[in-house]
């Protein structure tokens, strides 16, 4: 009897399953520059506790939160710290309206349709020391930062009028989840991805309808508008993967992060179906490599020594490997991997302006790791670490399938893929 | 007042034992201008007192049992809405009726609750079902009562403050080992300062036995014989709060059929056995208990069959024999004032006892009018309408929910309500957390220490809460006590009463480590003797229970 007892009653409650080691607040970046926040494990299932009590106990300096992953990551008893803490953010949201800075900084897409519109003057405005000191006064973004330059040409206009008629001639097919950076502001990564993947046979299409994946409205508190996207994206991924049978391949970690993960974690939105036929290129390549279905020729002349920087949301996937081991195959590339620490931009958190000076504070152990390694460029998988490195250690940074791309020796692959003309 | 200065006064009144009783009959006589010394052998509410469901009932669970006490619930439960803001959480509560119950009593129990002047609202299932999404969605009957949640520690030490605000003193860790008789009067208590191993005498024209169950012993000190029948309860204490309405079965009171939320975590309890009086002080939790209290609890709220249970305790009830039946087989629930005088021929010698902490001010005004009557003091009671400190003035400022206040200061306004303000909170350091499970800074445990007669870790958690979440006490115990070694300069007691501390968390643990419980446990036993060696730092054995 007594023994049944206790193998019945197990909790099920996810926050209960915290023993209070703490592991996860020591590896917090945000508790290791200020105190003005409790750390993970406080914010997260020790505050649950008093948020069940009483809602009004939710404590402001959940705000903080950069929502990186990295203690779910370093947590041994399986707690979905930052859940609970977005969870949470979210439930003390209902009812107010998100600010004007914030919404803008969340529609990713918005921004980016009516920005490439008027591109030239966007850059040059958004560049000029007048518009950042009254955004910095007026919209609270930080006059430090510089938005990332919008493209002339959407990534899909360029797909449509360029690439699109010859992809049906591929002997294999991809679906792809571009994302707002690729259509708005960087363009090349799309082609460049395009490039790599017809190289080894393989047609990329674009999905029926894509949206914004939704990560910057989550992080904003727009978890409505979050969740209409959402669902036009699971329908149509839900199409590409069911019907067609792609894979549907991404090349932002973030992008990648949100529509896997955090739909069902944080919009409840059920993807269990197609979460499997989601995933980064690189891994997508490097299996097809790893498997010796696709091989990959490189050019002869080409020397580079880069660094790879892993994001926390790929951290949080366990993915990195698969960009690194895919980077270490280009036999000229001299790859310095980068322990992994955050870059302190978390997306919109540090173009805020109250949060960045902790932003830059976060980063700064990683800039001095940059600096350190001597190299010309950094890799890494997401768009917003890109910025947050290039404004603060002035290197270029790529993704790594641009990085492929580069180093692609594409006639020699395709002849190796036995693709004719 | 020092300690010595204590000893040497004379007082009007003394009076045994640091419960809601005697606490709140040491508050009555200073308000009524009695000098006052209050005594108690061990911690403030380390009894019955600090050792039941935290419930502060509407009285609807004796309404067909026992009227008399229903009436005195529902009117003290109205006075303690009032005086007691910040010891009570005005939940309201329900008594279900499951498809097992008889569905007829509800009747018989609704008009007993009319009788006795409790509001009782018959609702439809599925408005419970709204109200409390804990509640077992098959109940087939529901009735709201004014049922609450009170915290018995705050209200206790509430009680003393007030007390000693008005000229009384207190002392706790002194046992009396006997009581001072002169011919046919008692005329003071001979104390053993267990803190430095001191015998004392101090004298006074009124003794008040308010020692609970351990009342007996007291009295037989004074060779006067009252009969207790101590009854034990078993309870366990769940890691969250899955109900935030007290639920009842709607039944007669058997095992198990209550479900409080005590701030933040919930109980579910009682059992009920009569145990000899030798056994009193073993609290210890048998599995058989444990079963008993999970297997009726899901029924109440079936969530609770995949929540972690935190801890295992039990309490003695003060059961006491009517005068007219010493056989124990009519025992009253009631409160009972014994005048050993008119009893026993024995004068200056009174004993408060039966009740319940629900009425323990009722119970101090009876007392403190027998004291009063012997005295010839004429002054009225008040106790009903002052507020107790910490409940008046400037408590809806603190409460303001509008208010930025850090997560820290506002756990530490639900304990100590209006008197958070005096905590210091205005550095990083006052503001830290010490306690991360419930929000204990250090400003807090400053405060406990100098305002509220703190010795020892254990008496901190009953003022603050530390040490009472979910990892009962892993974190917050070294920071503790590293915080009171160094605010008491003396290292060495502070790392033996870390020691004992942690002792007190795992003997409530035990009789539940199994699952998530059981590896939180082991983290703290890694950490604290694999890691730091604390258990070849200190030696335990030979040192007495604080509890």
């Amino acid at each position: 009897m007594a023994e049944r007892m206790q193998l019945c009653n197990l909790s099920e409650n996810n926050f209960e399953q915290c023993t209070k080691c703490s592991i996860c607040t020591t590896v917090c970046p945000v508790a290791a520059v200020t105190t003005d926040y409790p750390g993970p494990k406080q914010a997260g299932p020790d505050g649950e506790r008093y948020r069940l009590k009483d809602p009004a106990y939710y404590d402001k300096a959940l705000k903080l939160c950069l929502n990186c992953k990295r203690c779910e990551v370093a947590c041994p008893s399986g707690v979905h710290i930052a859940d609970i803490i977005q969870r949470a953010r979210m439930k003390a949201s209902e009812g107010h309206r998100a600010s004007l800075r914030d919404t803008m900084l969340a529609n990713t897409d918005l921004l980016g349709t009516m920005a490439n519109l008027v591109a030239p003057i966007a850059n040059a405005t958004l560049g000029l020391k007048p518009t950042k000191l009254v955004m910095d006064s007026v919209m609270a973004i930080d006059k430090n930062r510089t938005f990332p330059a919008y493209s002339r040409q959407k990534f899909t206009t360029w797909f449509k009028r360029h690439a699109a008629k010859d992809q049906d001639a591929y002997p294999n097919h991809v679906s792809y989840f571009h994302g707002c950076y690729v259509n708005y502001n960087f363009p090349k990564l799309g082609q460049d991805l395009v490039k790599v993947m017809n190289a080894i046979g393989y047609g990329v299409h674009l999905l029926d309808k894509e949206q914004c994946c939704g990560v910057a409205l989550i992080a904003n508190g727009l978890y409505k508008q979050a969740k209409r996207q959402g669902r036009v994206n699971v329908a149509s991924i839900r199409k590409a993967v069911n019907m067609d049978h792609h894979t549907v391949l991404t090349t932002s970690s973030s992008c990648t992060f949100n529509l896997r993960d955090e739909y069902p974690a944080m919009l409840d939105l059920d993807n269990s179906d197609i979460r499997d036929g989601i995933s980064l290129a690189t891994r997508f390549i490097y299996n097809l490599v790893d498997e010796e279905k696709v091989k990959l020729v490189f050019k002869q002349d080409y020397k580079r020594r880069i660094a790879y920087h892993t994001a926390c949301h790929m951290q949080r996937m366990g993915w990195q490997l698969y960009s690194i081991e895919l980077l270490r195959m280009i036999p000229g590339l001299d790859l310095q991997v980068l322990e992994q620490e955050c870059c302190g931009i978390s997306g919109t958190y540090g173009f805020k302006k109250e949060n960045y000076e902790r932003s830059q504070a976060i980063g700064s152990i990683l800039f001095k790791h940059i600096e350190n390694a001597h190299v010309e460029a950094v890799a890494t998988d997401c768009e917003t670490c890109k910025w947050q490195i290039e404004m603060s250690t002035g290197l270029p940074v790529e993704n790594p399938v641009s990085v492929l791309a580069d180093a692609l020796d594409v006639e020699a692959t395709r002849k190796a893929n036995n693709l004719t003309d | 007042m020092a300690t010595n200065e204590i000893y040497n006064k004379e007082y009007d009144v003394i009076i045994v034992g640091g419960g809601a009783t005697g606490a709140g009959t040491a508050r009555d006589c200073a308000l009524r201008g009695l000098s006052v010394l209050l005594v108690e052998r061990n911690d403030y509410s380390t009894g019955a007192t600090g050792r039941n469901h935290g419930l502060m009932h509407s009285g609807a669970r004796y309404a067909v049992t026992d009227g008399e006490s229903a009436s005195e619930c529902i009117s003290e439960n109205m006075i303690l809405r009032r005086i007691a803001r910040h010891c009570v959480e005005e939940t309201d509560g329900l008594f279900i009726t499951l498809p097992e119950d008889d569905l007829q009593y509800q009747q018989t129990f609704v008009e007993a609750c009319q009788r006795a002047g409790i509001r009782a609202d018959v609702i439809d299932p599925d408005e419970a079902r709204r109200l409390e999404p804990a509640v077992n969605p098959a109940l087939i009957g529901a009735v709201r009562v004014p049922d609450a949640s009170i915290d018995p520690f705050r209200l206790t030490v509430a009680n003393l403050l007030d007390a000693r605000l008005h000229g009384a003193a207190t002392l706790n860790y002194h046992e009396v080992e006997g009581l001072i008789i002169n011919q046919d009067r008692v005329q003071g208590v001979k104390l053993l300062n267990k803190l430095n191993g001191e015998h004392v005498e101090v004298h006074s024209r009124v003794v008040v036995n308010a020692a609970g169950i351990w009342g007996q012993r007291i009295a037989q000190q004074a060779g006067v014989n009252i009969s207790m029948f101590p009854a034990r309860g078993a309870l366990l204490i769940f890691g969250h709060r899955v109900n935030n309405m007290v639920i009842n079965r709607c039944r007669k009171p058997a095992n198990a059929d209550i479900l409080v939320p005590d701030d933040t975590v919930c109980v579910i309890g009682t059992t009920s056995d009569r145990i000899p009086i030798e056994t009193v002080d073993d609290m210890r939790v048998t599995r058989e208990e444990v079963d008993v209290l999970l297997n009726e609890g899901v029924k109440i709220a079936p969530s609770l069959a995949s929540t972690r249970i935190i801890r295992a305790y039990a309490g003695v009830r003060p059961l006491v024999a009517s005068d007219n039946d010493p056989s124990g087989r009519s025992i009253s629930r009631g409160i009972i004032c014994l005048d050993h005088a008119k009893r026993d021929g024995l004068e200056g010698f009174i004993t408060i006892t039966g009740g319940k902490m629900m009425t323990y001010r009722l119970m101090g005004e009876i007392a403190t009018n027998a004291v009063c009557a012997k005295l010839g003091n004429t002054a009225p009671c008040v106790t009903a309408q002052q507020p107790l400190p910490g409940s008046g003035e400037g408590y809806d400022d603190q409460r303001d929910t509008t208010k930025r206040y850090s997560f820290g200061q506002r756990a530490a306004i639900g304990r100590h309500g209006s008197l958070a303000a005096r905590i210091e909170k205005d550095n990083d350091i006052a503001g830290a957390l010490v306690c991360e499970c419930e929000g204990v800074t250090v400003g807090e445990i400053k405060y406990a220490m100098h305002q509220l007669h703190v010795h020892n870790l254990v008496n901190l958690r009953r003022r603050t809460r530390i040490g009472m979440g979910t990892c009962q006490g892993k974190l917050c115990s070294c920071r503790a006590a590293s915080l009171m070694g160094e605010i008491n300069g003396n290292v060495k007691a502070a790392q033996e009463d870390l020691a004992a501390f942690l002792d007190e968390r795992w003997k409530g643990m035990r009789p539940v480590a199994w699952g998530d419980t059981l590896r939180e446990a082991q983290l703290t036993a890694a950490i604290y003797e694999g890691l730091c060696g604390l258990d070849m730092a200190v030696d335990l054995k030979g040192k007495e229970d604080v509890q």
